[in-house]
């Protein structure tokens, strides 16, 4: 890019206790680039947009923005001098309206320059983001909760658009969407800095990449004349070898779910319903789908969190278990793995050895007639952190004391080495780094490859099209018939995972068609 | 005639109280902090303004001591949970039993001493008018304060953009905080706002309603105050609702019991309680519609990462 830069970091180092998140960056960003900001987590991607944002300060180094020495206190500072933020977490408030959460994050004075609705309006339409002012934030589908927070960005006009892995979870064809909203704001001068971890997004997007690992500044580059591979070693490090599917043929059936409606019982849930699938051994079921389209609630019937009306609606090996707990499906042979890792997965306060007995207490044999074996749940909890290369000081630190991503590989591992014959994960690898999510990738893998049936519900398509042998897509609650892998491709996953209604009614009335005979 | 006009006082009389201290409770939950302390807020307010009033001869004294006292009692209450992070169940509770214990220390010197009755409002004219004119327009100043706090506290919280912002911030702090509001700060002044209101509860309670100062004499209102907030899912005007269902049925059993009513007193006496609750929770069951008034951080302690 050509001119002046519009923000420049020189030598910023910013450390937190025991840990050096930032040491020594510096790079700059040009008038209207799309510059990537690539790194594993924990590589201080986030640190350092943070502190251009004002939410942390730099222990050194200096900042200019537009030519003038940097240093907000608060984001509010921050955003006066034109720099926008979108979190990868919104800040929303699902009981009040779209209009409403917009006129909180602006200013006071900004709230009252002119008539707020006509410019979330204009704004809206002229960037094709389409906004109803009057709705329920808490109705709206993470797309959609998306757009509000762009435009209450754009709506105080920045320069530089900060963007946190804004795609991790949209549809493919909303991410498309996003990317001609941006290309578009970049075409008028405005710079974003955009951050992700996905980099086929970032070669079609962006025109500059930074790469960071470790704190530090490792290289930069022009992603579109990279490949994903290279740009994917640049961050690690490392050679990256990928995992490859070669799985045996499926066996007999051994988790079957039949007409599954549930209603859900939380304030926006979305009600399951006539939910159908089977898998058999040797088979990795994928369930794609934008978050909030009902995969909580399958997973809390799937686990046995709420039971079902009919015990034969969900069968393990044809055996009826859908009336029984958590507890009675594991001892059948079930594992679980949750999204939510601190309280679902893991107790936060108990030491890593302590949460093995939480699900594998029976299954090995770590307590026998309600005493617990310390010797042999550190034993398994050893195992554990061996085989998956879990980063922690050992297996007597709390589980909120791990990073996310060595959690979750802990977790996972904890789960897959009870060798189960049904394992059900929800998003496997969130958050965590390329190297490990390909560790876990392999080892459920290889627990197919031994007969057991694994599925996966994601939001990573990636991810999903790596392992999965068939793909099914929930939407609105819905469940879709799966296919195999090999038949799909990412567009026509995505006009499903968009749930568009039509779509689903026909398939809906399809379903219905079929089982009616059955109840004559 | 003359009897429908005193049922008609004294449920004014017995609402009052309730419509205060529900209304703060209202507020300082919509901001997400749940107080269980009002018990012990009332009773301060009403042992504090009945001694100032006492003391220095004035009910407007004793009244703004009163809500000074309530709003102190909320202070701690705020220090201990949105300072220190306690758990807000606990405090509540315990800060109940430290209300009523201290007002009982302090009110030791002020039992058998009662104050004159406390002045009506008197509009020439319009306070003459039968029946209508006591009604409506010889009510005691603090009734007249009670109403127009609740069309202030409505209006506060559905026009105003600082009424935004406590709403925002009981509905999800994180986000709240990620923008750059003080959430501390708001829930402070939200806590002392209820505590204030509980305290202007009380100091009806001994100025006005009997005139005296007995030891425990808020009786379990600040518990019902408390259930009005809940079962009124969040709105001010249904708080005021209830606390008038709740006066009215406490004037009515006792009446009943005057006119000798072959019911055991004490069934009578539980009567307002029992009925309140019951009406209350017939009008909320659309649980949909609760769960989107109720303040989704209600309770939840609040640490400021980042």
């Amino acid at each position: 890019m050509t001119g002046t830069p519009i923000l420049e970091l020189r030598n910023i180092t910013k450390t937190f206790p025991g840990v050096v998140a930032n040491e020594d960056v510096s790079f700059s960003v040009g008038r209207g680039e799309i510059h990537a900001l690539l790194g594993e987590n924990g590589a201080g991607k986030s640190t350092l947009v943070k502190m251009i944002y004002g939410i942390q300060k730099p222990d050194s180094g200096e900042m200019t923005f537009m030519g003038e020495a940097f240093a907000p206190s608060k984001p509010s500072e921050a955003r006066q001098k034109g720099v926008g933020m979108v979190f990868q977490h919104f800040c929303l408030f699902e009981a009040l309206t779209v209009y409403e959460n917009i006129a909180l994050g602006l200013s006071a004075a900004e709230a009252k320059t002119g008539d707020l609705r006509q410019r979330i309006i204009d704004v809206s339409t002229t960037y094709g983001l389409k906004v109803d002012p009057d709705r329920l934030v808490g109705t709206l589908s993470v797309g959609e909760r998306q757009r509000i927070e762009i435009v209450r960005c754009l709506l105080s006009e920045p320069k530089l658009l900060i963007m946190d892995e804004p795609t991790s979870v949209l549809t493919p064809q909303e991410v498309n969407v996003l990317f001609e909203t941006l290309r578009r704001l970049a075409s008028e001068g405005c710079s974003i800095l955009y951050i992700s971890h996905k980099l086929e997004e970032i070669r079609a997007l962006c025109s500059k990449a930074t790469v960071l690992r470790g704190g530090k500044l490792v290289g930069s580059c022009d992603p579109r004349r990279e490949t994903a591979k290279s740009l994917a070693e640049m961050m690690i490090g490392a050679t990256l070898n990928r995992p490859v599917r070669d799985l045996p043929e499926p066996g007999e059936i051994r988790l079957k779910v039949q007409e599954l409606s549930m209603e859900s019982d939380e304030q926006f849930g979305v009600d399951l319903e006539n939910v159908t699938m089977a898998v058999r051994a040797g088979e990795i079921l994928g369930i794609a789908g934008v978050a909030g389209n009902g995969q909580t609630e399958l997973m809390e019937a799937l686990i046995g969190e709420r039971p079902c009306r009919f015990s034969r609606q969900i069968q393990l090996d044809g055996a009826d278990i859908g009336q029984a707990g958590p507890r009675e499906r594991r001892a059948l042979g079930m594992c679980f793995a949750p999204e939510e890792r601190l309280g679902h997965a893991a107790v936060p306060g108990m030491a890593l050895w302590e949460n093995t007995l939480l699900s594998a207490g029976r299954t090995n044999d770590l307590a026998r007639r309600g005493l617990i074996s310390p010797t042999n749940a550190n034993r398994f909890a050893l195992r554990v952190v061996d085989d998956l290369k879990v980063k922690t000081a050992g297996v007597k630190s709390a589980a909120r004391s791990l990073s996310g991503g060595n959690l979750q590989k802990f977790i996972m591992g904890r789960e897959i080495m009870q060798r189960p014959k049904v394992l059900i994960a929800s998003q496997p690898t969130w958050g965590v780094d390329a190297g490990a999510a390909a560790t876990i990738h392999r080892i459920l893998l290889d627990l197919a490859r031994e007969g057991a049936a694994v599925v996966i519900i994601s939001q990573d398509l990636d991810e999903l099209f790596t392992i999965s042998t068939r793909i099914s897509v929930i939407a609105g609650g819905y469940l879709f018939p799966s296919q195999p892998t090999g038949e799909l491709t990412v567009e026509s996953l995505g006009l499903a995972m968009g749930g568009r209604s039509k779509e689903i009614e026909a398939a809906k009335r399809a379903d219905e068609a079929v089982a009616e005979p059955a109840h004559v | 005639m003359d009897l429908v006009l005193n049922i008609l006082l004294g449920v004014v009389v017995a609402a009052t109280p309730l419509v205060f201290a529900s209304i703060g409770e209202l507020v300082a939950e919509k901001s997400g902090v749940l107080n269980l302390g009002v018990e012990g807020m009332m009773i301060i307010g009403a042992v504090a303004a009945f001694a100032a009033t006492v003391g220095s001869g004035s009910y407007i004294v004793g009244i703004l001591v009163g809500a000074l006292a309530g709003a102190t009692m909320a202070f701690l209450f705020g220090a201990l949970t949105l300072t220190l992070m306690s758990n807000q169940v606990a405090c509540g509770l315990a800060l109940t039993l430290f209300g009523l214990g201290l007002s009982a220390l302090i009110g030791q010197a002020y039992s058998g001493i009662s104050l004159p009755q406390f002045p009506r409002v008197d509009i020439p004219l319009l306070t003459d008018i039968p029946f209508i004119g006591p009604l409506v327009f010889g009510q005691d100043a603090l009734v007249y304060l009670s109403f127009a706090l609740v069309a202030g506290v409505g209006w506060f919280l559905t026009r105003t953009r600082a009424g935004l912002i406590l709403r925002a911030v009981g509905e999800n702090h994180e986000a709240a905080h990620g923008i750059g509001y003080p959430v501390v700060a708001i829930r402070y002044l939200a806590v002392m706002f209820g505590g204030a209101c509980a305290g202007l509860g009380g100091a009806y309670l001994s100025l006005v309603q009997t005139p005296l100062w007995v030891e425990k004499m808020s009786a379990g209102r600040g518990w019902i105050a408390l259930a009005l907030v809940v079962f009124a899912s969040w709105r001010p005007l249904r708080a005021l609702g209830g606390a008038y269902l709740f006066g009215g049925i406490t004037i009515l059993q006792l009446h009943s019991q005057a006119l000798g009513l072959k019911i055991d007193a004490q069934i009578l006496s539980m009567l307002p309680y029992l009925a309140t609750i019951v009406v209350l929770v017939v009008i909320s069951r659309d649980r949909m519609k609760m769960k989107l008034n109720a303040p989704s951080c209600l309770g939840k302690v609040f640490y400021a990462t980042s």
